[in-house]
């Protein structure tokens, strides 16, 4: 593989993948949101909320399609750029891509185009109908593509073949109630939930600060103040929840996010601030709430959170039997029957993947010093500021989040909202904020899962294809400039929308003789 | 799950690989022919805006046949998807960024009244269309050539060949097939969607030159693999139910193997035959005046061109030309039969349901797309 080509590539999937969940979050939320806006215009039978739909259908259709257009880079980008990871996990982790694709996308899909077009060619209940199926097929579609994440982070029910030279499903079940994958798929949505409150929150204050559309912009936000107050609750009390789970599973992650170098006596304090420095392997100027994280993290007084020092010496351990494992497969790839091999890897097939650690400077594992088994485990630690910082500006603005929707829905049930200018001023400046939050989050989760592709069973480095680095600098230069320009579009359509507001919803499409339907189009 | 055992279930799930493709071309394939007439067929915007509507209700639920594609090949034959996907990288990348462009102009075109912009975002919709049809015709072509990889013995696989080495005459060749054959189907369906008039007249035309050009294209396509020198076989017995290990099986060169099943078993000429039966019934529709006699002609044509394809290569997938023993084919490149079985599972439940709701929401949006509609309906793009 040519050097630098391991970065070349894992910079090419981060920019895709944040970008894409740049418009996936509010696609989410804002589905279910469309959904309740309209069962309001179906049981009330009052014209406004069918315009409240429409507008805020508006702006979830140009957000959407990015959405749609980015995600179709996603599916194919494990085997364009991670053909090695497909090739070694592709019986586990294809399956809940194609099942998602069978389930939810194409319902997703579908449906779309029949509830912007069939406003007049369905019943009231029969449209209410086909957008709950939209909001259902992209929430289950979030479903599936998580349980795919989860289990790169916990890789249940599998196993390595050495005749296939790849893991194998041994108990699909299990890959299926992924506890990770539970916990991520309620908070994932949850927060793709407060980013759509936040949105119609955020777009309604702004109205009502200049007076416009007030009569949409108030109802607007009393949906937004009750889903969003139950949706960023969700986020916090389930993103501890998968803090929990991690102590099982990704005790380093948690670990790297509390710059907890060494295990502490039960129950652990949890940092608020310091300066992590991966040299000393200390943290400077430290500020602990004392019994926090043991509480959270192992939910008893005398459960003990893990600390890195201590996870890097288990590493160690499972290096030095993954290396027996490695040996094993190596005599079985050149004699498939030879029993005593066959002995040896069942006994240390577990530690195959630490073994392969190695590989970033050794050709064969086999020939490792203890010196360089001792370095390697020092590998599994992953970016500590980096992760230590992330964690702490998500969780920030996570509890933030409540606060603006918990003031909201107080004004919201006082008939305030529409007078109280500096929440007003506040619910706007917040717009950009949840959108922060869902870039760290997945920083926190896949940045936190280095330097495995798959946690314990494929380093990062072994899994991309062997590409040369021109046709990456290629890819990366095409999608950074068709990206780019789509955002730029995007924003301005969606400003413009904005701008023109919810009367407009209904002269899209232009007079028949050309002239513009609404003049404030950019 | 236990039901079947592993080589029926690789069996089982190559036929649903081309079910997936032969219902891509067939559905998505009408739309990306229509994207690659847009500019041709309509010259007006109001034109444009006819042809537009005629797809924009149901085109995304369509293009789910290509996503899933990928996810469905990735979980049964992740071999394919891992080989294939990274040997065609750069073309991959020129048609995924071709595709990126058809829904944002398909829903950012009618945002703004501005024609430059609006002409924009139509040579949008022509490249999301017409470059995929060109590219995805170019692959098989290529597939059926052989792609230059080649496996180490961890399975990590090296592509030997270069972006434009894909562009040999057969692949291009081929590619032109893709394109006519889409342009012949997307005709078809827009005769069908619009209102008699200068574009139903045009599109009318179009039919009949795609109709003719997929004929003599895919005519001397079948005489190319006949006589030209291309086509592997597998030496030596092998085992339909051995492990996934495609460093297992003995393969060869041979010139014309791409026609011995259709010796062995007559039956599968089926397959070349409905692709120019379906051509000559679009064809005859279209001069009849019969619009879905003639888009049910080259649906059959589409289905009938995908599977001669599927059929000729059989057992192969994807033959290497670098290194002949590293081909990939049903009994060396797929999951292992649990996950086969699960897969199936889930897509007998689903599969239908899907065609189901397809069906349904093509009926919602049923009827001509006319001028009355553009200038009063409000949803239309």
């Amino acid at each position: 593989m040519e050097p630098g080509l391991v970065d070349l590539s894992r910079l090419q999937f981060a920019l895709t993948a944040l970008y894409h969940f740049l418009f996936v979050p509010l696609t989410l939320g804002m589905s279910f949101m469309l959904v309740i806006m309209e069962a309001v215009y179906v049981m009330t039978d009052r014209p406004i909320w069918r315009e409240v739909t429409r507008f805020w259908g508006k702006l979830f259709g140009i957000n959407f399609v990015l959405g749609v257009a980015t995600g179709l880079t996603m599916e194919f980008q494990f085997g364009t750029n991670w053909s090695y990871f497909s090739h070694y996990v592709g019986d586990i982790f294809g399956a809940p891509l194609a099942i998602e694709g069978l389930m939810a996308f194409f319902l997703e899909a579908t449906m779309v185009g029949v509830m912007f077009f069939a406003w007049d060619r369905l019943s009231k209940v029969a449209h209410l109908v086909v957008t709950f199926l939209v909001a259902l097929g992209s929430n289950l579609s979030a479903l599936w593509i998580l349980v795919a994440n989860g289990w790169m982070q916990n890789p249940v029910g599998a196993e390595f073949n050495p005749d296939t030279m790849r893991m194998e499903v041994t108990d699909f079940v299990a890959v299926l109630l992924n506890p990770i994958a539970q916990a991520k798929f309620v908070h994932t949505v949850s927060a793709g939930y407060v980013v759509a409150s936040v949105f119609v929150l955020g777009v309604s204050a702004f109205y009502l600060l200049r007076g416009r559309f007030t009569a949409v912009a108030s109802r607007s936000m009393t949906v937004a103040a009750a889903f969003g107050l139950a949706a960023s609750l969700s986020v916090v009390v389930l993103g501890d929840e998968s803090g929990y789970a991690l102590t099982d599973n990704q005790k380093m992650k948690l670990a790297a996010i509390e710059a907890a170098w060494h295990t502490e006596p039960a129950p652990a304090g949890i940092t608020l601030f310091g300066l992590p420095d991966f040299e000393t392997r200390t943290t400077r100027y430290a500020v602990e709430l004392p019994w926090l994280l043991g509480l959270i993290a192992t939910r008893s007084l005398d459960g003990q959170v893990a600390g890195m020092s201590e996870l890097v010496l288990k590493a160690q351990e499972r290096i030095t039997s993954g290396v027996l494992a490695y040996d094993a497969v190596e005599r079985l790839k050149k004699a498939p029957a030879d029993a005593a091999a066959r002995v040896q890897f069942e006994q240390h097939k577990r530690d195959l993947g630490y073994a392969l650690l190695l590989k970033r400077t050794l050709e064969d594992p086999r020939r490792a010093t203890q010196q360089q088994i001792a370095a390697a485990a020092w590998d599994t630690v992953p970016d500590v500021p980096l992760m230590f910082w992330s964690f702490r500006l998500m969780a920030f603005i996570g509890f933030a989040m409540i606060a603006l929707f918990a003031t909201a829905f107080v004004l919201c049930s006082l008939r305030r909202h529409t007078t109280a200018r500096w929440f007003l001023k506040c619910a706007v400046f917040a717009l950009p904020l949840p959108w922060i939050a869902v870039e760290l989050g997945w920083i926190v989760a896949e940045m936190g899962r280095q330097p495995w592709a798959i946690d314990g069973v494929l380093p990062t480095f072994l899994a991309p294809s062997s590409l040369s680095r021109t046709q990456l600098w290629i890819t990366l230069f095409g999608f950074t400039a068709l990206y780019g320009g789509l955002a730029v579009i995007e924003v301005r359509l969606m400003l413009a929308a904005i701008r023109s507001g919810p009367h407009a919803a209904d002269h899209d499409a232009p007079a028949p003789n050309g002239a513009p339907a609404h003049p404030l189009a950019v | 799950m236990s039901f079947f055992d592993t080589e029926t279930l690789r069996f089982i799930w190559w036929a649903l690989l081309g079910v997936l493709l032969v219902a891509f071309a067939m559905t998505d394939g009408y739309d990306l022919g229509v994207g690659a007439l847009l500019p041709f067929v309509a010259r007006t915007d109001n034109e444009r805006r006819m042809v537009i509507n005629t797809i924009g209700a149901n085109w995304e639920g369509h293009q789910v046949w290509f996503i899933l594609g990928g996810g469905a090949i990735f979980a049964a034959w992740p071999l394919v998807y891992a080989v294939s996907f990274s040997g065609f990288y750069l073309a991959m990348f020129v048609v995924l960024a071709a595709l990126i462009l058809r829904p944002v102009g398909f829903k950012y075109r009618s945002k703004r009244a501005d024609p430059a912009w609006r002409a924009r975002w139509d040579w949008a919709l022509f490249v999301g269309g017409f470059v995929p049809a060109l590219v995805f015709g170019v692959a098989v072509g290529n597939v059926l050539l052989g792609v230059p990889f080649r496996f180490d013995t961890d399975l990590r696989v090296f592509y030997v060949g270069s972006f434009f080495g894909l562009f040999s005459p057969f692949a291009l060749l081929c590619g032109l097939l893709s394109v006519a054959m889409l342009v012949m189907h997307g005709s078809g369906w827009l005769a069908m969607k619009v209102e008699p008039g200068v574009v139903h007249r045009r599109a009318r035309l179009s039919g009949r030159v795609a109709a003719l050009a997929s004929l003599v294209l895919f005519i001397a396509g079948g005489a190319w693999v006949a006589w030209g020198d291309i086509g592997y076989r597998i030496v030596g017995a092998v085992d339909h139910a051995g492990p996934s290990n495609p460093l297992r099986t003995t393969v060869e060169a041979a010139s014309g193997a791409w026609l011995a099943n259709y010796a062995a078993a007559p039956l599968t000429l089926l397959a070349p035959v409905a692709g120019m039966a379906g051509v000559l019934l679009a064809l005859l529709g279209n001069i009849a005046r019969r619009e879905r006699l003639a888009f049910a002609g080259s649906a059959v044509a589409v289905a009938g061109i995908v599977a001669t394809v599927g059929v000729s290569m059989f057992p192969f997938i994807l033959p290497s030309s670098a290194d002949a023993n590293s081909s990939l084919t049903l009994w060396n490149a797929s999951s292992t039969g649990h996950t086969l079985g699960i897969m199936l599972a889930v897509t007998v439940v689903f599969l239908p349901l899907i065609l189901l709701y397809t069906a349904w929401a093509l009926r919602v949006m049923r009827g001509r797309v006319t001028q009355h509609d553009l200038t009063v309906n409000p949803d239309l793009y």
